[in-house]
Protein backbone atom coordinates (compact mmCIF):
# COMPACT_ATOMS: atom_id res chain seq x y z
CA UNK A 1 0.00 0.00 0.00
CA UNK A 2 1.49 3.33 -1.06
CA UNK A 3 0.92 5.91 1.65
CA UNK A 4 -0.78 9.30 1.41
CA UNK A 5 1.28 12.31 0.32
CA UNK A 6 1.14 13.63 3.90
CA UNK A 7 2.53 10.34 5.24
CA UNK A 8 5.29 10.43 2.59
CA UNK A 9 6.38 13.92 3.70
CA UNK A 10 6.37 12.96 7.38
CA UNK A 11 8.24 9.72 6.58
CA UNK A 12 11.01 11.53 4.73
CA UNK A 13 11.47 13.90 7.64
CA UNK A 14 11.52 11.01 10.15
CA UNK A 15 13.83 8.91 7.97
CA UNK A 16 11.45 5.94 7.89
CA UNK A 17 9.25 4.23 5.27
CA UNK A 18 5.91 5.93 4.60
CA UNK A 19 4.21 2.60 5.32
CA UNK A 20 5.93 2.30 8.73
CA UNK A 21 3.35 1.51 11.45
CA UNK A 22 4.56 4.63 13.29
CA UNK A 23 2.82 6.68 10.59
CA UNK A 24 -0.54 4.98 10.85
CA UNK A 25 -3.33 7.57 10.92
CA UNK A 26 -4.08 8.59 14.50
CA UNK A 27 -0.55 7.92 15.80
CA UNK A 28 1.49 10.67 17.40
CA UNK A 29 4.93 11.50 16.04
CA UNK A 30 7.66 13.86 17.17
CA UNK A 31 9.13 15.58 14.15
CA UNK A 32 11.67 18.19 13.10
CA UNK A 33 10.00 21.34 11.69
CA UNK A 34 11.66 23.24 8.83
CA UNK A 35 9.88 26.49 9.57
CA UNK A 36 8.02 27.94 12.55
CA UNK A 37 5.95 30.87 11.31
CA UNK A 38 4.19 33.50 13.36
CA UNK A 39 2.82 36.99 12.78
CA UNK A 40 2.25 40.24 14.65
CA UNK A 41 -0.74 38.73 16.50
CA UNK A 42 0.74 35.36 17.47
CA UNK A 43 4.51 35.98 17.61
CA UNK A 44 4.46 38.24 20.72
CA UNK A 45 2.75 35.44 22.70
CA UNK A 46 5.29 32.86 21.47
CA UNK A 47 8.17 35.23 22.24
CA UNK A 48 6.83 35.79 25.77
CA UNK A 49 6.62 32.02 26.44
CA UNK A 50 10.07 31.56 24.89
CA UNK A 51 11.66 34.34 26.96
CA UNK A 52 10.15 33.05 30.21
CA UNK A 53 11.57 29.57 29.51
CA UNK A 54 15.13 30.89 29.67
CA UNK A 55 16.08 28.56 26.80
CA UNK A 56 18.32 29.46 23.87
CA UNK A 57 16.94 29.78 20.36
CA UNK A 58 17.33 26.37 18.76
CA UNK A 59 17.99 27.58 15.21
CA UNK A 60 17.28 31.12 14.01
CA UNK A 61 16.98 29.80 10.44
CA UNK A 62 13.84 27.85 11.37
CA UNK A 63 12.06 30.96 12.61
CA UNK A 64 10.03 33.22 10.31
CA UNK A 65 8.16 36.31 11.46
CA UNK A 66 5.84 38.25 9.16
CA UNK A 67 4.20 41.45 10.40
CA UNK A 68 1.08 41.41 8.27
CA UNK A 69 -2.14 41.52 10.29
CA UNK A 70 -2.34 45.07 11.63
CA UNK A 71 0.38 46.65 9.50
CA UNK A 72 1.23 49.36 8.65
CA UNK A 73 0.25 49.70 12.30
CA UNK A 74 -3.33 50.75 12.84
CA UNK A 75 -2.93 51.89 16.47
CA UNK A 76 -0.52 52.10 19.39
CA UNK A 77 -1.30 48.58 20.63
CA UNK A 78 -0.47 47.00 17.26
CA UNK A 79 2.67 49.13 17.00
CA UNK A 80 3.77 47.73 20.38
CA UNK A 81 3.12 44.16 19.27
CA UNK A 82 5.21 44.68 16.14
CA UNK A 83 8.01 46.26 18.14
CA UNK A 84 8.23 43.19 20.40
CA UNK A 85 8.75 41.00 17.33
CA UNK A 86 11.13 43.45 15.60
CA UNK A 87 13.36 43.80 18.70
CA UNK A 88 13.43 40.04 19.24
CA UNK A 89 14.28 39.33 15.58
CA UNK A 90 17.18 41.81 15.65
CA UNK A 91 18.50 40.57 18.98
CA UNK A 92 18.39 36.90 17.98
CA UNK A 93 19.53 37.35 14.39
CA UNK A 94 16.35 36.07 12.75
CA UNK A 95 16.92 36.72 9.03
CA UNK A 96 13.45 35.68 7.93
CA UNK A 97 11.86 38.70 9.54
CA UNK A 98 9.57 40.63 7.25
CA UNK A 99 8.51 44.14 8.20
CA UNK A 100 6.86 46.96 6.25
CA UNK A 101 8.87 47.29 3.04
CA UNK A 102 9.75 43.60 2.71
CA UNK A 103 6.61 42.05 4.13
CA UNK A 104 3.62 40.63 2.33
CA UNK A 105 0.70 38.56 3.50
CA UNK A 106 2.51 35.63 5.10
CA UNK A 107 0.97 32.78 3.10
CA UNK A 108 1.70 34.52 -0.21
CA UNK A 109 5.16 35.66 0.91
CA UNK A 110 6.67 32.37 2.16
CA UNK A 111 6.27 30.46 -1.14
CA UNK A 112 7.43 33.49 -3.14
CA UNK A 113 10.61 33.80 -1.04
CA UNK A 114 11.35 30.09 -1.35
CA UNK A 115 10.88 29.63 2.41
CA UNK A 116 7.94 27.27 1.84
CA UNK A 117 8.85 24.50 -0.58
CA UNK A 118 7.99 20.90 -1.48
CA UNK A 119 8.58 18.21 1.19
CA UNK A 120 8.93 20.82 3.96
CA UNK A 121 7.23 20.58 7.35
CA UNK A 122 5.95 24.09 8.06
CA UNK A 123 4.18 24.90 11.31
CA UNK A 124 2.50 28.27 11.75
CA UNK A 125 0.63 30.10 14.47
CA UNK A 126 -2.02 31.03 11.94
CA UNK A 127 -4.88 28.84 10.81
CA UNK A 128 -4.22 29.42 7.09
CA UNK A 129 -0.71 27.96 7.32
CA UNK A 130 -2.20 24.99 5.44
CA UNK A 131 -1.64 27.00 2.21
CA UNK A 132 1.80 25.50 1.45
CA UNK A 133 0.41 22.06 0.65
CA UNK A 134 -0.11 23.62 -2.78
CA UNK A 135 3.62 23.03 -3.39
CA UNK A 136 3.65 19.57 -1.81
CA UNK A 137 4.65 20.62 1.71
CA UNK A 138 3.07 19.50 4.98
CA UNK A 139 1.86 22.63 6.71
CA UNK A 140 -0.66 23.28 9.45
CA UNK A 141 -1.76 25.88 11.98
CA UNK A 142 -1.15 25.56 15.74
CA UNK A 143 -1.07 27.78 18.84
CA UNK A 144 1.66 30.12 20.05
CA UNK A 145 2.94 27.63 22.69
CA UNK A 146 3.76 25.16 19.93
CA UNK A 147 5.72 27.87 18.09
CA UNK A 148 7.65 28.64 21.30
CA UNK A 149 8.29 24.89 21.55
CA UNK A 150 9.84 24.81 18.07
CA UNK A 151 11.90 27.91 18.83
CA UNK A 152 13.30 26.03 21.84
CA UNK A 153 13.62 22.50 20.46
CA UNK A 154 13.23 22.64 16.67
CA UNK A 155 10.51 20.01 17.01
CA UNK A 156 6.74 19.60 17.10
CA UNK A 157 4.48 16.67 17.96
CA UNK A 158 1.78 15.82 15.45
CA UNK A 159 -1.08 13.39 15.13
CA UNK A 160 -0.82 11.63 11.76
CA UNK A 161 -4.02 12.57 9.93
CA UNK A 162 -6.25 10.20 8.03
CA UNK A 163 -7.00 11.54 4.57
CA UNK A 164 -9.74 12.26 2.07
CA UNK A 165 -8.78 12.18 -1.61
CA UNK A 166 -10.43 14.58 -4.03
CA UNK A 167 -10.22 13.10 -7.49
CA UNK A 168 -10.43 16.03 -9.92
CA UNK A 169 -11.84 15.03 -13.30
CA UNK A 170 -12.75 16.98 -16.44
CA UNK A 171 -11.66 20.44 -17.52
CA UNK A 172 -12.95 23.60 -15.84
CA UNK A 173 -14.45 26.41 -17.90
CA UNK A 174 -12.08 29.40 -18.33
CA UNK A 175 -14.15 31.52 -15.94
CA UNK A 176 -13.56 29.08 -13.06
CA UNK A 177 -10.73 29.61 -10.59
CA UNK A 178 -9.34 27.70 -7.63
CA UNK A 179 -11.67 29.71 -5.37
CA UNK A 180 -14.75 28.32 -7.10
CA UNK A 181 -13.36 24.79 -6.78
CA UNK A 182 -12.62 25.01 -3.04
CA UNK A 183 -15.91 26.78 -2.22
CA UNK A 184 -17.71 24.05 -4.18
CA UNK A 185 -15.87 21.38 -2.16
CA UNK A 186 -16.56 23.07 1.19
CA UNK A 187 -20.22 23.40 0.23
CA UNK A 188 -20.27 19.69 -0.53
CA UNK A 189 -18.62 18.36 2.64
CA UNK A 190 -19.37 21.11 5.18
CA UNK A 191 -17.21 23.17 7.55
CA UNK A 192 -16.33 20.06 9.59
CA UNK A 193 -16.29 17.63 6.66
CA UNK A 194 -12.56 16.96 6.96
CA UNK A 195 -12.02 17.57 10.68
CA UNK A 196 -8.51 16.45 11.83
CA UNK A 197 -7.88 15.07 8.34
CA UNK A 198 -5.69 15.76 5.39
CA UNK A 199 -7.34 16.61 2.07
CA UNK A 200 -5.29 15.47 -0.89
CA UNK A 201 -5.82 16.22 -4.56
CA UNK A 202 -5.39 13.80 -7.44
CA UNK A 203 -6.69 13.04 -10.92
CA UNK A 204 -6.42 14.41 -14.44
CA UNK A 205 -7.99 17.71 -13.43
CA UNK A 206 -5.00 18.62 -11.23
CA UNK A 207 -3.12 19.84 -14.32
CA UNK A 208 -5.74 22.55 -14.90
CA UNK A 209 -5.09 23.98 -11.46
CA UNK A 210 -2.35 26.63 -11.65
CA UNK A 211 0.03 27.23 -8.75
CA UNK A 212 -2.14 30.17 -7.66
CA UNK A 213 -5.30 28.04 -7.88
CA UNK A 214 -3.60 25.43 -5.70
CA UNK A 215 -2.58 28.04 -3.10
CA UNK A 216 -6.19 29.21 -2.89
CA UNK A 217 -7.51 25.65 -2.57
CA UNK A 218 -5.05 24.55 0.12
CA UNK A 219 -5.44 27.89 1.93
CA UNK A 220 -9.10 27.12 2.55
CA UNK A 221 -8.56 23.49 3.59
CA UNK A 222 -9.01 24.71 7.18
CA UNK A 223 -12.49 25.99 6.26
CA UNK A 224 -13.69 22.38 5.96
CA UNK A 225 -11.87 21.54 9.20
CA UNK A 226 -8.84 19.92 7.55
CA UNK A 227 -5.44 19.82 9.21
CA UNK A 228 -3.71 20.26 5.85
CA UNK A 229 -4.24 20.07 2.09
CA UNK A 230 -1.75 18.65 -0.42
CA UNK A 231 -1.29 18.72 -4.20
CA UNK A 232 1.07 16.40 -6.06
CA UNK A 233 4.47 17.78 -7.10
CA UNK A 234 4.41 18.14 -10.90
CA UNK A 235 5.53 20.39 -13.80
CA UNK A 236 3.43 23.24 -12.43
CA UNK A 237 5.24 22.93 -9.08
CA UNK A 238 8.58 22.74 -10.93
CA UNK A 239 7.90 25.98 -12.79
CA UNK A 240 7.05 27.71 -9.52
CA UNK A 241 10.01 26.44 -7.48
CA UNK A 242 12.51 27.13 -10.29
CA UNK A 243 11.64 30.77 -9.80
CA UNK A 244 11.29 30.75 -6.00
CA UNK A 245 14.25 28.56 -5.04
CA UNK A 246 16.10 27.87 -8.27
CA UNK A 247 15.44 24.12 -8.36
CA UNK A 248 12.91 21.34 -8.73
CA UNK A 249 11.95 18.61 -6.29
CA UNK A 250 11.37 14.84 -6.24
CA UNK A 251 7.83 13.62 -6.95
CA UNK A 252 5.55 11.77 -4.54
CA UNK A 253 4.77 8.14 -5.24
CA UNK A 254 1.15 8.00 -6.36
CA UNK A 255 -0.77 6.87 -3.26
CA UNK A 256 -3.00 3.80 -3.51
CA UNK A 257 -6.74 4.37 -3.24
CA UNK A 258 -6.86 2.33 -0.05
CA UNK A 259 -4.42 4.71 1.66
CA UNK A 260 -7.44 7.02 1.88
CA UNK A 261 -10.42 6.90 4.19
CA UNK A 262 -12.60 8.16 1.36
CA UNK A 263 -12.36 9.35 -2.26
CA UNK A 264 -14.67 12.07 -3.56
CA UNK A 265 -14.91 12.76 -7.30
CA UNK A 266 -15.11 16.39 -8.37
CA UNK A 267 -16.06 16.97 -12.01
CA UNK A 268 -14.46 20.33 -12.76
CA UNK A 269 -16.56 21.00 -15.87
CA UNK A 270 -19.72 21.01 -13.73
CA UNK A 271 -18.53 23.90 -11.56
CA UNK A 272 -19.86 27.41 -12.22
CA UNK A 273 -18.87 30.56 -10.29
CA UNK A 274 -19.63 29.86 -6.62
CA UNK A 275 -20.45 32.23 -3.77
CA UNK A 276 -20.61 31.42 -0.06
CA UNK A 277 -23.44 33.29 1.60
CA UNK A 278 -23.42 34.58 5.20
CA UNK A 279 -22.39 33.23 7.69
CA UNK A 280 -20.45 30.08 6.78
CA UNK A 281 -18.02 29.19 3.97
CA UNK A 282 -20.11 26.04 3.41
CA UNK A 283 -23.28 28.03 2.69
CA UNK A 284 -22.62 27.96 -1.03
CA UNK A 285 -24.61 28.49 -4.19
CA UNK A 286 -23.77 29.00 -7.88
CA UNK A 287 -23.82 32.78 -8.37
CA UNK A 288 -26.08 32.49 -11.42
CA UNK A 289 -28.73 30.72 -9.32
CA UNK A 290 -29.30 33.66 -6.96
CA UNK A 291 -33.01 34.43 -7.06
CA UNK A 292 -32.93 38.00 -5.78
CA UNK A 293 -30.81 41.10 -6.37
CA UNK A 294 -28.38 41.55 -3.50
CA UNK A 295 -27.08 45.11 -3.43
CA UNK A 296 -23.57 45.52 -2.09
CA UNK A 297 -21.56 48.25 -0.35
CA UNK A 298 -18.00 46.97 -0.55
CA UNK A 299 -15.75 44.62 -2.47
CA UNK A 300 -12.37 43.40 -1.24
CA UNK A 301 -9.99 41.60 -3.58
CA UNK A 302 -6.92 40.37 -1.73
CA UNK A 303 -5.90 38.27 1.33
CA UNK A 304 -3.83 35.10 1.75
CA UNK A 305 -6.58 33.37 -0.20
CA UNK A 306 -6.77 35.55 -3.32
CA UNK A 307 -4.21 38.36 -3.38
CA UNK A 308 -1.85 36.78 -5.92
CA UNK A 309 -0.98 38.00 -9.41
CA UNK A 310 -3.43 35.77 -11.28
CA UNK A 311 -6.19 36.91 -8.90
CA UNK A 312 -5.43 40.54 -9.74
CA UNK A 313 -5.23 39.62 -13.42
CA UNK A 314 -8.70 38.05 -13.37
CA UNK A 315 -10.15 41.08 -11.59
CA UNK A 316 -8.41 43.53 -13.96
CA UNK A 317 -9.66 41.66 -17.03
CA UNK A 318 -13.24 41.93 -15.79
CA UNK A 319 -12.84 45.63 -15.00
CA UNK A 320 -10.93 46.62 -18.18
CA UNK A 321 -12.93 49.33 -20.01
CA UNK A 322 -15.57 49.45 -17.26
CA UNK A 323 -16.10 51.29 -13.96
CA UNK A 324 -17.17 50.02 -10.54
CA UNK A 325 -20.62 51.08 -9.33
CA UNK A 326 -20.53 54.47 -7.59
CA UNK A 327 -22.02 52.92 -4.43
CA UNK A 328 -19.42 50.18 -4.10
CA UNK A 329 -16.14 50.82 -2.30
CA UNK A 330 -13.71 48.55 -4.12
CA UNK A 331 -10.49 47.75 -2.27
CA UNK A 332 -7.67 45.86 -4.00
CA UNK A 333 -4.87 44.47 -1.84
CA UNK A 334 -1.90 42.87 -3.63
CA UNK A 335 -0.60 40.23 -1.21
CA UNK A 336 3.10 41.08 -1.57
CA UNK A 337 5.26 43.87 -2.94
CA UNK A 338 6.46 41.60 -5.77
CA UNK A 339 2.86 41.00 -6.78
CA UNK A 340 2.15 44.73 -6.47
CA UNK A 341 5.04 45.59 -8.75
CA UNK A 342 4.10 42.96 -11.31
CA UNK A 343 0.51 44.23 -11.31
CA UNK A 344 1.86 47.74 -11.85
CA UNK A 345 4.05 46.67 -14.75
CA UNK A 346 1.22 44.71 -16.37
CA UNK A 347 -1.10 47.70 -16.14
CA UNK A 348 -3.57 46.14 -13.70
CA UNK A 349 -3.08 48.86 -11.08
CA UNK A 350 -3.86 51.50 -13.67
CA UNK A 351 -7.01 49.57 -14.68
CA UNK A 352 -8.11 49.40 -11.04
CA UNK A 353 -7.57 53.09 -10.32
CA UNK A 354 -9.14 54.29 -13.59
CA UNK A 355 -12.03 51.93 -12.90
CA UNK A 356 -12.79 53.52 -9.52
CA UNK A 357 -11.08 51.06 -7.16
CA UNK A 358 -8.35 51.79 -4.62
CA UNK A 359 -5.13 49.83 -4.24
CA UNK A 360 -3.67 49.23 -0.77
CA UNK A 361 -0.28 48.20 0.58
CA UNK A 362 -0.10 44.45 1.42
CA UNK A 363 -1.97 43.69 4.67
CA UNK A 364 -4.44 41.15 6.07
CA UNK A 365 -6.41 44.27 7.12
CA UNK A 366 -10.12 43.94 6.34
CA UNK A 367 -10.21 40.12 6.05
CA UNK A 368 -10.27 39.76 9.83
CA UNK A 369 -11.94 43.10 10.55
CA UNK A 370 -8.58 44.63 11.44
CA UNK A 371 -8.45 47.83 9.43
CA UNK A 372 -8.54 49.16 5.85
CA UNK A 373 -12.20 48.46 5.14
CA UNK A 374 -14.39 47.68 8.16
CA UNK A 375 -18.12 47.17 7.55
CA UNK A 376 -20.87 49.13 9.33
CA UNK A 377 -24.16 47.65 10.56
CA UNK A 378 -26.32 46.30 7.77
CA UNK A 379 -23.60 46.60 5.10
CA UNK A 380 -22.97 43.90 2.54
CA UNK A 381 -19.61 42.91 1.09
CA UNK A 382 -18.44 40.56 -1.61
CA UNK A 383 -14.90 39.50 -0.83
CA UNK A 384 -12.24 37.10 -2.03
CA UNK A 385 -11.17 36.37 1.58
CA UNK A 386 -11.72 33.10 3.43
CA UNK A 387 -14.29 33.55 6.18
CA UNK A 388 -17.78 34.99 6.23
CA UNK A 389 -18.44 34.38 9.93
CA UNK A 390 -20.68 36.76 11.86
CA UNK A 391 -18.79 40.04 12.42
CA UNK A 392 -15.63 38.85 10.69
CA UNK A 393 -15.15 42.11 8.74
CA UNK A 394 -16.76 44.53 11.16
CA UNK A 395 -20.26 45.00 12.59
CA UNK A 396 -21.89 41.80 13.79
CA UNK A 397 -24.91 42.53 11.60
CA UNK A 398 -22.91 43.04 8.41
CA UNK A 399 -23.04 40.43 5.67
CA UNK A 400 -20.14 38.80 3.84
CA UNK A 401 -20.32 36.85 0.59
CA UNK A 402 -17.17 34.94 -0.39
CA UNK A 403 -16.33 34.68 -4.07
CA UNK A 404 -13.56 34.48 -6.68
CA UNK A 405 -11.76 37.65 -7.83
CA UNK A 406 -13.69 37.63 -11.13
CA UNK A 407 -17.06 37.32 -9.38
CA UNK A 408 -16.11 39.95 -6.79
CA UNK A 409 -15.10 42.45 -9.48
CA UNK A 410 -18.18 41.70 -11.58
CA UNK A 411 -20.30 42.41 -8.49
CA UNK A 412 -18.44 45.69 -7.86
CA UNK A 413 -19.27 46.79 -11.41
CA UNK A 414 -22.92 45.72 -11.23
CA UNK A 415 -23.46 47.08 -7.70
CA UNK A 416 -25.06 43.76 -6.81
CA UNK A 417 -23.92 40.16 -6.66
CA UNK A 418 -23.36 38.74 -10.11
CA UNK A 419 -20.73 36.79 -12.04
CA UNK A 420 -18.50 37.98 -14.88
CA UNK A 421 -20.40 36.04 -17.56
CA UNK A 422 -23.57 37.98 -16.74
CA UNK A 423 -22.09 41.48 -17.05
CA UNK A 424 -23.48 43.59 -19.88
CA UNK A 425 -20.95 45.17 -22.22
CA UNK B 1 -1.46 4.73 37.71
CA UNK B 2 -4.42 7.10 37.77
CA UNK B 3 -7.42 6.33 39.99
CA UNK B 4 -10.41 8.54 40.69
CA UNK B 5 -14.14 9.11 40.86
CA UNK B 6 -15.94 9.85 37.60
CA UNK B 7 -17.73 13.06 36.67
CA UNK B 8 -19.64 12.46 33.45
CA UNK B 9 -20.46 14.97 30.70
CA UNK B 10 -22.21 14.74 27.33
CA UNK B 11 -21.24 15.59 23.74
CA UNK B 12 -19.81 18.88 22.44
CA UNK B 13 -18.72 20.33 25.79
CA UNK B 14 -17.32 23.64 24.53
CA UNK B 15 -14.61 25.87 25.94
CA UNK B 16 -17.20 28.39 27.17
CA UNK B 17 -18.79 25.67 29.31
CA UNK B 18 -15.38 24.56 30.59
CA UNK B 19 -14.45 28.10 31.60
CA UNK B 20 -16.70 31.07 30.70
CA UNK B 21 -14.97 33.83 28.73
CA UNK B 22 -15.58 36.40 31.45
CA UNK B 23 -12.91 34.73 33.62
CA UNK B 24 -10.16 34.71 30.99
CA UNK B 25 -8.24 37.65 32.42
CA UNK B 26 -6.10 35.26 34.48
CA UNK B 27 -3.89 32.25 33.69
CA UNK B 28 -3.82 31.13 37.36
CA UNK B 29 -4.95 27.46 37.43
CA UNK B 30 -6.44 27.73 40.92
CA UNK B 31 -8.47 30.82 40.02
CA UNK B 32 -9.70 29.35 36.71
CA UNK B 33 -10.56 26.08 38.47
CA UNK B 34 -13.16 27.87 40.62
CA UNK B 35 -15.18 28.61 37.49
CA UNK B 36 -14.77 25.27 35.74
CA UNK B 37 -18.16 24.08 34.38
CA UNK B 38 -19.70 26.87 36.50
CA UNK B 39 -22.66 27.67 34.22
CA UNK B 40 -23.83 24.09 33.58
CA UNK B 41 -22.61 22.19 36.65
CA UNK B 42 -22.14 24.75 39.46
CA UNK B 43 -21.59 21.97 42.02
CA UNK B 44 -18.61 20.52 40.09
CA UNK B 45 -15.85 22.60 41.65
CA UNK B 46 -17.04 21.89 45.19
CA UNK B 47 -17.28 18.13 44.64
CA UNK B 48 -14.27 17.30 42.47
CA UNK B 49 -11.23 15.97 44.33
CA UNK B 50 -7.57 15.64 43.41
CA UNK B 51 -7.15 12.71 41.01
CA UNK B 52 -10.77 12.53 39.85
CA UNK B 53 -11.68 11.71 36.26
CA UNK B 54 -13.85 13.43 33.65
CA UNK B 55 -15.61 11.14 31.17
CA UNK B 56 -17.34 12.82 28.23
CA UNK B 57 -18.89 12.28 24.81
CA UNK B 58 -17.67 13.40 21.42
CA UNK B 59 -15.95 16.65 20.42
CA UNK B 60 -14.91 17.60 23.97
CA UNK B 61 -13.33 21.08 24.10
CA UNK B 62 -14.78 22.46 20.89
CA UNK B 63 -14.93 26.23 20.40
CA UNK B 64 -12.15 28.68 21.06
CA UNK B 65 -8.41 28.00 21.05
CA UNK B 66 -8.03 29.22 24.63
CA UNK B 67 -5.50 27.28 26.68
CA UNK B 68 -7.44 28.39 29.76
CA UNK B 69 -9.87 25.48 29.28
CA UNK B 70 -7.49 22.56 29.95
CA UNK B 71 -5.69 24.70 32.58
CA UNK B 72 -8.99 25.11 34.48
CA UNK B 73 -9.65 21.35 34.37
CA UNK B 74 -6.14 20.54 35.52
CA UNK B 75 -6.45 23.23 38.20
CA UNK B 76 -9.45 21.34 39.65
CA UNK B 77 -7.19 18.36 40.26
CA UNK B 78 -8.68 16.27 37.45
CA UNK B 79 -6.12 13.60 36.51
CA UNK B 80 -7.46 12.65 33.09
CA UNK B 81 -10.26 13.35 30.62
CA UNK B 82 -11.57 10.29 28.77
CA UNK B 83 -13.82 11.20 25.84
CA UNK B 84 -15.22 9.71 22.63
CA UNK B 85 -13.26 12.40 20.76
CA UNK B 86 -11.65 15.79 21.33
CA UNK B 87 -11.73 18.98 19.29
CA UNK B 88 -8.36 19.33 17.51
CA UNK B 89 -7.06 22.45 19.25
CA UNK B 90 -8.20 21.34 22.72
CA UNK B 91 -6.37 18.06 22.11
CA UNK B 92 -3.10 19.93 21.42
CA UNK B 93 -3.61 22.44 24.23
CA UNK B 94 -4.42 19.76 26.84
CA UNK B 95 -1.25 17.79 26.15
CA UNK B 96 0.86 20.94 25.85
CA UNK B 97 -0.18 22.15 29.32
CA UNK B 98 0.23 18.68 30.81
CA UNK B 99 -3.29 17.28 31.15
CA UNK B 100 -3.78 13.58 30.34
CA UNK B 101 -6.52 12.82 27.83
CA UNK B 102 -7.57 9.56 26.18
CA UNK B 103 -9.97 8.77 23.36
CA UNK B 104 -12.00 5.61 23.98
CA UNK B 105 -15.67 5.62 22.83
CA UNK B 106 -16.48 2.17 24.29
CA UNK B 107 -15.13 3.08 27.71
CA UNK B 108 -17.25 6.24 27.73
CA UNK B 109 -20.38 4.15 27.13
CA UNK B 110 -19.42 1.71 29.88
CA UNK B 111 -18.67 4.22 32.62
CA UNK B 112 -21.26 6.05 34.73
CA UNK B 113 -21.04 9.13 36.92
CA UNK B 114 -19.78 8.20 40.38
CA UNK B 115 -17.96 5.02 39.23
CA UNK B 116 -14.32 4.63 40.17
CA UNK B 117 -11.96 4.35 37.24
CA UNK B 118 -8.34 3.30 37.01
CA UNK B 119 -6.11 4.18 34.05
CA UNK B 120 -2.68 2.76 33.28
CA UNK B 121 -1.17 5.51 31.13
CA UNK B 122 1.71 3.30 30.00
CA UNK B 123 -0.53 0.62 28.50
CA UNK B 124 -3.71 2.64 27.78
CA UNK B 125 -5.86 0.18 29.77
CA UNK B 126 -8.92 1.81 31.37
CA UNK B 127 -10.63 -0.19 34.12
CA UNK B 128 -14.00 0.55 35.67
CA UNK B 129 -13.24 -0.58 39.21
CA UNK B 130 -16.93 -0.34 40.14
CA UNK B 131 -18.08 -2.82 37.47
CA UNK B 132 -14.84 -4.67 36.79
CA UNK B 133 -14.95 -4.01 33.03
CA UNK B 134 -11.91 -2.79 31.15
CA UNK B 135 -11.01 -1.29 27.77
CA UNK B 136 -7.89 -0.72 25.73
CA UNK B 137 -7.22 2.83 24.50
CA UNK B 138 -4.22 3.73 22.34
CA UNK B 139 -1.49 4.63 24.84
CA UNK B 140 0.59 7.77 24.38
CA UNK B 141 4.16 7.50 23.15
CA UNK B 142 6.90 8.26 25.67
CA UNK B 143 7.48 11.84 24.47
CA UNK B 144 3.86 12.76 25.17
CA UNK B 145 4.00 11.07 28.59
CA UNK B 146 7.14 13.10 29.28
CA UNK B 147 5.30 16.33 28.40
CA UNK B 148 2.54 15.50 30.87
CA UNK B 149 4.89 14.33 33.62
CA UNK B 150 6.95 17.52 33.30
CA UNK B 151 3.79 19.62 33.57
CA UNK B 152 3.67 20.72 29.94
CA UNK B 153 5.55 21.15 26.68
CA UNK B 154 7.74 24.07 27.72
CA UNK B 155 8.90 22.34 30.92
CA UNK B 156 9.59 19.11 29.05
CA UNK B 157 11.82 20.92 26.56
CA UNK B 158 13.58 22.78 29.40
CA UNK B 159 14.27 19.45 31.12
CA UNK B 160 15.50 18.00 27.83
CA UNK B 161 12.76 15.36 27.79
CA UNK B 162 11.07 16.29 24.52
CA UNK B 163 12.74 13.65 22.44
Amino acid sequence: MKATMTQQILAKKLGIQATDPALKAGNLVLIEADTALSNDVTAPVAIDVFNKSGCALCDAKKVTFVLDHFTPNRDIQSAKQCKIVRDFAREKGVDNFFDVGTMGIEHALLPEKGIAKPWDVIIGADSHTCTYGALGAFSTGVGSTDIAGIMMSGKIWLKVPSAIRFNLTGKPSPSISGKDVILYIIGKIGVDGALYKSIEFAGEGVKYMTADDRFTICNMAIECGAKNGVFPIDEITDAYTKESCGKTFARFETPDADAYEQTIDIELSSIRPVIAKPHLPSNTQFADELKEDIKIDQVVIGSCTNGRISDLEQAAKVLEGRHVDKNVRTIIIPATNKIYLEALEKGYISTFIKGGAIVSTPTCGPCLGGHMGILASGEVAVTTTNRNFIGRMGAKDSYIYLASPATAMASAIAGKITCADKLED
Amino acid sequence: MIKGKVFKFGDDIDTDIIVPATYLSTFDPKELAKHCMEYTNPEFYGEVKQGDVIVAGKNFGCGSSREHAPIAIKGCGVSIVIAKSFARIFYRNALNIGLYILECPDAVDGINAGDTVEVNVDTGVITNVTTGKSWQAAPFPKFIQNIIECGGLINAIKENKFN
